[in-house]
């Protein structure tokens, strides 16, 4: 029997030839990621075991990125542990202050992150990575620490779900859409423990942002990983940013697959998922009448350049509506220098929005443009739980950067065919 | 690794909750976790469980928050395993990184609470010592197994360094 994309690579770091969905492995990993958030508790528990060093100075990442600028004393305690264990253990790839970004668009930017690679993160969005061809997965901070200490993660080899995207993509239809569609479809448990590998030809044509965006969400139908099978477009991405070599590996074609969902994209329109599950999915010519105050464009999900020239194409030579608040959030400094380079803020600031740093920001209701009580918000992020932008009684509508930007220029849900 | 334990049985969907009320989580001792631990699944279980016993569930046993608290209270409550259709993804990294074994069995609802089990980790099978009829379950393999016998991931990282 052969094996998935997902096998190989779990194989390979286990070493053994051969794993079978249920195994329990123990695995070599070659990036280890910690935020503000988890790494504080990991860097405890690392310290507790006694550990005089990490296993690999090159190979723990740590990125300050949740509350960071601080936003209070209690965010720059966090921040000050980090800064002191990455100083004190000569960490490679550590990012602060203006080098800081949303980690999941940092690490792969940097070519920290590499096809076949198995990266642990203790942060669940972790499963980015999976767009470049890597097995990424979200883990605790106990995870963490024994990861930073031996350079090993115990895991469970999943079954893998096959997603086929057939067809063409409708004008204003991005990766965003087909990875809501399909959360909309099987549901926010429908790949629960399981691989989701994504194929088809839509697939092919895709960039590695889009990729990346769909990998993202990957966690949001309960999955434990995305991943895509790396071709010449992975390979013009990483080629001139890679810090290490790596390797491509795809699926046999008798890997046994739990599922195989076929989706025709031909059909599809633009999604918003509505409050309160990712699972919530509406095509937009079903949203009817939503007002709306404030739209957020950023995040590890749709915060890269790609996903800024989008919004900006949107939004050039119109103003945000009277009263709504749009905020832009590029999520690392190249994304940040490349679109002031390429005029897009000048387009952003006509059109009336607010420009943040670098930072996960109100995506997890930190800072940054939190959500009052009553209030309703179109975000590019990827959840939109109970209370997840600001007051438990406000709304997050999930949406791709092109439909947010026409949001914020109608005032409510809309798409940019609706723009004069 | 072998297991021998009386039977506390619970149903589907067992979630962290039940598991360990969030009005008990101020405090991370384990003794004191164990004293409520599935009280609001069964007020009498801390008060009668004996050491070694097993807690038996049908399927998504752990369900819930991440809290690590969960498979502390159930080990520190004397539970020498939990064996379960399947469990929550959080929970069952949770519980190795605890210490605290678990088995997913397709048969798990074939037990009864009062029922005696043996439970052999290394060939995954289990014995159900009143019929003798036996039950098939994944063998824990070696590497995890270690993990459990030092008491958890940190403690067995720490006979590394
Ligand atoms: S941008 Fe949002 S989802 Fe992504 S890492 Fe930051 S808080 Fe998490």
């Amino acid at each position: 029997m052969g094996m998935t994309l997902t096998q190989k690579i779990l194989a390979v770091h286990a070493q053994k030839d051969h794993v079978n969905p249920g195994d329990l492995i123990n695995a070599r990993i070659d990036v280890a990621l910690g935020n503000d958030i988890t790494a504080p508790i990991a860097i405890e528990r690392f310290n507790e075991s006694g550990a005089k060093t990490v296993f690999d100075k090159d190979r723990v990442v740590l990125v300050p990125d949740h509350f960071v600028p601080n936003k209070d004393i209690k965010s720059a305690m966090q921040a000050k542990i980090l800064r002191e264990f990455a100083h004190k253990h000569q960490l490679t790839y550590f990012y602060d202050a203006g080098e800081m970004g949303v980690e999941h668009a940092l690490l792969p930017e940097k070519g920290l992150v590499l096809p076949g690679d198995l990266v642990i993160g203790a942060d669940s969005h972790t499963c980015t990575y999976g767009g470049l061809g890597a097995f990424a997965t979200g883990v605790g901070s106990t995870d963490l620490a024994a990861a930073m200490v031996t350079g090993e993660v115990w895991l469970k080899v999943p079954e893998s779900i096959k997603f086929v995207f057939k067809g063409e993509l409708s004008l204003w239809v991005e990766a965003k859409d087909l990875i809501l569609y399909t959360i909309g479809k099987i549901g926010v448990d429908g790949a629960l423990y399981q691989a989701m590998e994504f194929t088809g030809p839509v697939i092919e044509k895709m960039g590695i942002a889009g990729r990346m965006t769909m990998a993202n969400m990957a966690i949001e139908a309960g999955a434990k990983n995305g991943i895509f099978a790396p071709d010449a477009v992975t390979e013009a991405y990483v080629k001139d940013r890679a810090v290490r070599n790596y390797v491509f590996y795809e699926s046999d074609p008798d890997a046994e697959y739990a599922k195989i969902y076929e989706f025709d994209c031909s059909n599809i329109e633009p999604q918003v998922a509505f409050p309160h599950l990712p699972e919530n999915v509406r095509g937009l010519s079903d949203v009817g009448e939503v007002l709306i105050d404030q739209v957020v464009i950023g995040s590890c999900t749709n915060g890269r350049i790609e996903d800024m020239r989008v919004a900006a194409q949107v939004i050039k030579g119109h103003k945000v509506a009277k009263g709504i608040r749009l905020i832009i959030i590029p999520a690392t400094p190249y994304v940040y220098r490349t679109a002031l380079q390429e005029g897009l803020f000048e387009i952003f600031l006509d059109a009336g929005a607010v420009i943040s740093p670098p930072t996960c920001g109100p995506c997890l209701g930190g800072h940054m443009g939190i959500l009052a009580k009553g209030e309703r918000a179109v975000a590019t992020t990827n959840r939109n739980f109970v209370g997840r932008m600001g007051h438990p009684e406000s709304e997050v509508y999930l949406a791709s950067p092109s439909v947010a930007a026409a949001c914020a220029v109608l005032g409510k849900i809309g798409g940019p065919d609706q723009l004069q | 690794m072998k297991v021998i334990g009386k039977v506390w049985k619970f149903g589907d969907d067992i979630d962290t909750d039940l598991i360990i009320p969030a009005r008990y989580l101020n405090t991370s001792d384990p003794a004191e976790l164990a004293k409520h631990c599935m009280e609001d699944a069964d007020p009498e279980f801390a008060g009668k469980v004996e050491k070694s016993d097993i807690i038996v569930a049908d399927k998504n046993f752990g369900c819930g928050s991440s809290r690590e608290h969960a498979p502390i209270a159930i080990k520190a409550a004397g539970i020498s395993c939990v064996i379960a259709k399947s469990f929550a993804r959080i929970f069952y990294r949770n519980a190795f990184n605890m210490g605290l074994p678990i088995l997913e069995c397709e048969d798990a609802d074939k037990f009864q609470t009062g029922d005696s089990l043996s439970v052999d980790f290394d060939s995954g099978i289990i014995t159900c010592l009143k019929t003798g009829q036996t039950f098939y379950s994944r063998p824990i393999p070696p590497f995890m197994q270690e993990l459990v016998q030092s008491g958890g991931l940190m403690k067995y990282i720490q006979k590394k360094v």
